[in-house]
């Protein structure tokens, strides 16, 4: 009640000037809004449309000639599935992975008395100033024998440092000393008081960062790119740069029927890719936007 | 010898945090700090039977044969230009919008307009990429359909324009992360003392004024940092997207040194020579490295803020 007063107060101090700036605020943020979301409009308006509308020029925001048909060739083109089943694999494996490493890697960081912190700190710091760049890293891998296996893709960026200090930090902060310290007193091991006090009281965390390592899988084709060549082991991204940026449609994988429809339709058709491929994560995006906006925030304290 | 036992204690204690690191620190190693070793093929004429750490030793000839190469300029050039164009863009506008943002006092407005304009940061490389070339076709994309509603005639496909490269890459990246980036800008003005608001309103301060003599000068540190930190990715600007939008009409800009690393050593463009595109690598990772450390030198020196 009170604040709804001093709220009321304030707007009647405003004089003209800062009214103007209020109103010229709120259109630049609208305008960069709009501005943000007319192409992704475009986009599903023309994946909606039909192909003689879109090849003549006509489709601007809002679907013309309203079909599905589009959604029914693209559903049938086999690499998309591929893709998929890939991605889904990748990104689900790829982020267990992650999430365990760093999390092994953030809780000794994070313990005080454990003696090498600071060195290994330091150590693994220097990982995100300076890399091996992208030849040695690939015959490092090739000598591995990893070339064309899953693990080509799931290992090489398994953690980032960045992503471990949110978590050194995170831990550090909101977990007390005198909690290890009477745990460890009471008999506990490293061991034990990280599976019964750390996991469950960083889980917050785990759930920001697990969510940060499946979106960076999810939209990765860089490792893929560069160690895979069977196709059968491709992640979504690589068929999505196939089809979308060089163009190729491979005829081998659709049926007839879908040849047929092909013809002159490649440029809808990239539309509903687009649609396909990117929709998941825009879905779930606003649910779950205030854990990737709290992962930001604990990560700017200073590493 | 006391020493020692203070080891030996501590290890008998905490043996098991150390069992923890074990599997990250076998990561770091294999695939980072062994990378790193092998910069040093930078040095040696790589044979498949040698590898990366018996070839023969050559000593700079990778070094000089890139430094005098024609490609040198380009690719240094290109990189730098990019970046920087990159990283004042991506600076600015998400600090602007996160202090006009921060004015505006509409909860439900705020919430719906920040979701909507941080959604793109999650499209991929490839899709955004795929999107921009749908977008800014010059016959079925809104860039060729409103050219020729103005001009009456189709404009020239811009992907062949080389000049149009480093607009198209800078730009979709300000699209895509604008919002993004400016959320740790507004977290951070979220801890601004409303008091001092309150006392400069009651001296006569216009809302403009208050963000350039309150809200700013708040900001500072977190933005030293991020600067510092985007200046030590100048040279490492990606390859990915890049690689994406390059094509033979625009190469002389859209080269870059990633990209150049790429093509000559893994593309089979040119004779794949590892050597030589190692030493680009590390010619880039060093540069990279002095940038960072100078840019934290200068910002400790004015600022008291840095990174380490």
């Amino acid at each position: 009640m009170q604040r709804a007063k001093t709220i009321k107060k304030k707007h009647s101090r405003e004089g003209l000037g800062d009214r103007v700036f209020n109103a010229v605020a709120i259109t630049i943020v609208l305008i960069l809004t709009v501005i943000v979301i007319l192409p992704l409009m475009n986009v599903v308006a023309a994946s909606f449309s039909s192909s003689d509308a879109v090849n003549a020029g006509k489709v601007l925001l809002l679907p013309i000639e309203f079909t599905l048909d589009n959604y029914r060739t693209v559903l049938k083109y086999n690499s998309v599935w591929i893709g998929y089943r890939n991605t889904i694999f990748y990104t689900a494996a790829g982020t267990v992975i992650s999430v365990l490493l760093s999390l092994f890697c953030a809780y000794p960081l994070a313990t005080k008395r454990f003696s090498g912190r600071k060195f290994f700190n330091k150590l693994f710091l220097l990982t995100m100033i300076f890399n091996g760049g992208m030849i040695p890293t690939y015959i490092v891998v090739r000598d591995l024998k990893l070339l064309n296996s899953v693990w080509s893709v799931l290992l090489p960026t398994a953690i980032s440092f960045y992503n471990v200090i949110i978590m050194r930090n995170y831990i550090e902060t909101t977990i007390p000393d005198e909690l290890e310290e009477s745990a460890r007193v009471d008999g506990c091991s490293p061991a034990r008081y990280f599976v019964s006090f750390v996991v469950p009281l960083a889980k917050p965390i785990i759930a920001v960062i697990a969510m940060y390592y499946a979106v960076a899988q999810w939209n990765d084709y860089f490792n893929a790119f560069l160690y895979l060549t069977n196709k059968n082991l491709y992640p979504l991204q690589l068929f999505l740069r196939e089809i979308l940026i060089s163009s190729k449609f491979s005829a081998s994988d659709l049926d007839p029927d879908a040849i047929k429809a092909i013809q002159g339709l490649a440029d809808t058709l990239k539309y509903v890719i687009i649609v396909v491929s990117t929709l998941p994560l825009m879905c779930i995006y606003p649910f779950v936007q205030k854990y990737f906006v709290k992962g930001v925030m604990i990560g700017s304290v200073k590493g | 010898m006391r020493f020692g036992k203070k080891l030996k204690t501590t290890l008998k204690r905490d043996w098991q945090l150390y069992l923890f690191m074990l599997l990250p620190l076998a990561y770091f190693i294999i695939f980072k700090f062994v990378p790193m070793g092998g910069l040093q093929l930078a040095f040696r004429n790589y044979t498949p039977k040698g590898g990366l750490w018996n070839s023969p030793w050559v000593g700079l000839k990778n070094i000089l044969k890139f430094l005098e190469s024609y490609q040198f300029e380009r690719v240094v050039k290109n990189t730098f230009i990019l970046s920087v164009y990159g990283l004042v863009l991506s600076t600015i506008i998400p600090i602007g919008f996160a202090l006009i943002y921060n004015t505006i006092e509409k909860p439900r407005f705020k919430k719906i307009t920040q979701t909507i304009v941080t959604l793109p940061h999650f499209i991929s490389v490839v899709v955004l990429v795929g999107i921009m070339m749908q977008l800014f076709n010059n016959r079925i994309g809104i860039y060729g359909i409103m050219y020729e509603k103005f001009f009456g005639e189709f404009p020239a496909d811009i992907f062949g324009n080389p000049k149009a490269f480093r607009h198209l890459y800078v730009w979709s990246s300000v699209w895509q992360n604008f919002g993004w980036n400016a959320i740790i800008y507004i977290a951070t003005l979220s801890g601004v003392d409303a008091g001092l608001h309150e006392a400069a309103q009651l001296d006569g301060a216009s809302r403009l004024q208050r963000v350039w003599h309150i809200d700013l000068p708040y900001l500072t540190p977190t933005i030293i940092i991020m600067t510092i930190m985007g200046i030590g990715n100048i040279m490492s600007v990606g390859f990915e997207k890049a690689f994406l939008m390059q094509n033979n009409l625009n190469l002389e800009y859209s080269e870059l040194i990633s990209t150049y690393v790429y093509s000559v050593g893994l593309s089979g463009t040119y004779k794949s020579d590892f050597s030589y595109a190692t030493a680009i690598d590390l010619f880039n990772a060093v540069l990279n490295l002095v940038l960072i450390f100078t840019a934290n030198k200068i910002a400790s020196r004015v600022s008291d803020t840095s990174l380490w």
